[in-house]
């Protein structure tokens, strides 16, 4: 089990990168550079050859093959630990994030074969945080940090932080389902100026599209006051707690990054970098806000018992070792 | 009780994705329209035409050239690489507008028999606009060394997006309803598109480098005949053709 974590860290790694590929696809209008699925242009996906990967293409087949090593990666995190993990909800989580991968797989193949209607692309684009977030979880549950519970005696013990730490990465989430509605609706310019909106504040004329631009803009208002307001908490009475602390820096500096980007986004007309890394980042903000949410909350989370240990270590048929506290 | 809050966690999770993936299916309607009457015979000897020219007012955008390097074989094989919105000629004629007869024909025409073909040469559709019959072949044709699809994206007809992954390959489609203009793009080569004016009898016409076009063989009758342009949207004026005669019209964009 010993690289057990250093596993997990890798598959949120390719996670992240999966997201940006993801990005990607819909910031450069390829989604549908490839027409069929699983196939490409006829080919077996795997050997679909490198040379015809052009234009749109090189995106959106680029999006497949790194979804299939993430998909991949999943299989062998599910396996390793149904095999050697002594926590059965660990272990149930490594099946619902290779459920979560294959779901998200067939949703990608459904908005190809169906010309990207919203609502399966909006799915897609939410599952894909979804599971980044589970798998960023387990890496989180197996780590050494964890497992000891940070060396500390105590649980964190502050209710108000307690709900902070939930609302937070909710708040979040319900900003990305917004900016993935906008983007697959085609409202990503639908309000073209910025901070102001057609030069006032509030929009003088109203539709569907200007309507979740400008709800995705007061989200953004929302997710920085959560996100300062829990930062204020977290550092003005568990200043001394870094396993808190330095996420909550973390989630700080993304938040004020992804503003930026949000805004240069519009400013550059939907630069194709720009809009990518505001994907990214929007992703990365969400799995930060539940890292501190898990390490808020690590007292209630089971832990490893010596006769689970033993247990395991019997039907895996191997001696117990690397028993939690 | 320890592992509540996990399972309310990850039931939250659940719950969120529930939620983005639920909504109501969007696919269009379609509804059988009633079989048109054949048109009145006609006598050809009466028929009159509709001629004219499309003129450009203004200064149009400077076409701006399409980098193409995100495919080396369009690279290398392009021959036109500037933006095509604006094709005007030398006496501020307009080309690639769409004339149609929009309204004032009765009856049904039969599609002609003849195939339109569509080519992709070059990293670029040809012809740029153009007009087909409802029921009519439209022949796709991929004249590139490199890969192509091509998606349409109506909104009366169905949408449809097919590979043509080698040189050579034809997809023939034809349109079941009538709809001004559907859109063709290509995915892979983000800077190709293409217009097709889907009619239900054959009096239209597509303006030349110059600006003029030539509707022919019309019966006699009063008309609404609409211009379309891709970047300057839609004009009509109600045209007069009487027998044997030539109507003349000319339409006037304004750019800038």
């Amino acid at each position: 089990m010993r690289w057990l974590h250093p596993y997990t860290k890798l598959l949120a790694a390719a996670s992240l990168l999966l997201v940006t590929a993801g990005g990607l696809v819909t910031s450069t209008g390829s989604g549908l550079a490839v027409p069929d699925w699983p196939n490409t242009y006829g080919y077996f996906m795997f050997s679909f050859p490198p040379s015809m990967m052009v234009g749109g293409i090189f995106y959106e087949h680029g999006h497949r093959l790194i979804a299939s090593a993430v998909g991949l990666l999943t299989i062998g995190l599910a396996v390793w630990l149904s095999r050697g993990e002594p926590r059965p909800w660990v272990r149930r989580l490594g099946w619902a994030a290779l459920g979560a991968v294959i779901v998200q797989g067939a949703l990608g193949g459904l908005t190809v074969l169906f010309f990207l209607p919203a609502p399966i692309s909006i799915g897609h684009a939410a599952l894909a945080q979804v599971f980044f977030v589970l798998i960023v979880s387990l890496a989180i549950f197996t780590s050494p940090g964890w497992l000891a519970h940070y060396d500390r005696s105590a649980p964190v013990g502050d209710r108000t932080l307690a709900r902070l730490a939930l609302l937070t990465p909710a708040i979040i989430f319900g900003q990305i389902l917004l900016g993935a509605t906008m983007r697959h609706t085609g409202a990503g310019l639908a309000i073209p100026d910025f901070p102001l909106a057609f030069g006032h504040l509030l929009p003088p004329t109203w539709s569907f599209a200007i309507g979740i631009h400008f709800a995705h803009r007061v989200g953004a208002v929302v997710v920085t006051a959560a996100i300062f307001v829990t930062a204020g908490r977290v550092l003005s009475h568990h200043g001394a707690r870094r396993e808190l602390t330095r996420p909550t820096g973390l989630l700080v500096a993304l938040v004020l990054a992804q503003i930026g980007l949000g805004a240069w986004t519009v400013l550059s007309a939907k630069h194709v970098a720009i809009n990518t890394a505001h994907v990214t980042t929007g992703g990365a903000l969400l799995v930060t806000a539940a890292v501190l949410t898990l390490r808020v909350h690590r007292h209630r989370f089971s832990d490893v018992t010596a006769g689970r240990v033993a247990r395991m270590a019997a039907a895996v048929g191997a001696a117990p070792s690397g028993a939690g506290p | 009780m320890q592992h509540r809050p996990l399972w309310a966690f990850v039931s939250l999770l659940v719950l969120s994705v529930a939620v983005a993936c639920g909504g109501g299916s969007d696919a269009p309607s379609e509804s059988a329209a009633p079989a048109a009457p054949a048109a009145p015979a006609f006598d050809p000897a009466t028929a009159g035409n509709i001629t004219g020219s499309i003129m450009l007012e203004g200064t149009p955008p400077a076409a701006e050239t399409i980098r193409m390097n995100s495919d080396p074989v369009c690279a290398k094989e392009a021959t036109d690489t500037e933006t095509n919105y604006y094709v005007v000629g030398g006496s501020g004629g307009l080309g690639n507008v769409f004339v149609y007869v929009k309204e004032g024909l009765t009856g049904s025409f039969p599609a002609a028999s003849d195939t339109v073909v569509l080519d992709q040469k070059g990293c670029r559709y040809t012809p740029h606009v153009f007009g087909i019959q409802v029921g009519q072949t439209l022949q796709i044709h991929n004249g590139d060394p490199t890969l192509h699809n091509i998606h349409a994206t109506p909104t009366a007809n169905a949408e449809f997006n097919t590979g043509q992954p080698i040189q050579g390959m034809t997809f023939d489609r034809t349109f079941d309803t009538a709809e001004v203009m559907v859109p063709f793009k290509c995915d892979v080569h983000g800077w190709m598109n293409s217009y097709v004016g889907v009619v239900d009898h054959p009096f239209f016409a597509v303006s030349g480098g110059d600006g003029s076009f030539d509707i022919s063989t019309l019966p006699p009758g009063d008309y609404v005949v609409e211009a379309w342009h891709e970047e300057l949207g839609t004009q009509t004026q109600n045209v007069t053709v009487g027998e044997g005669a030539t109507a003349d019209v000319s339409f006037t964009f304004i750019v800038g």
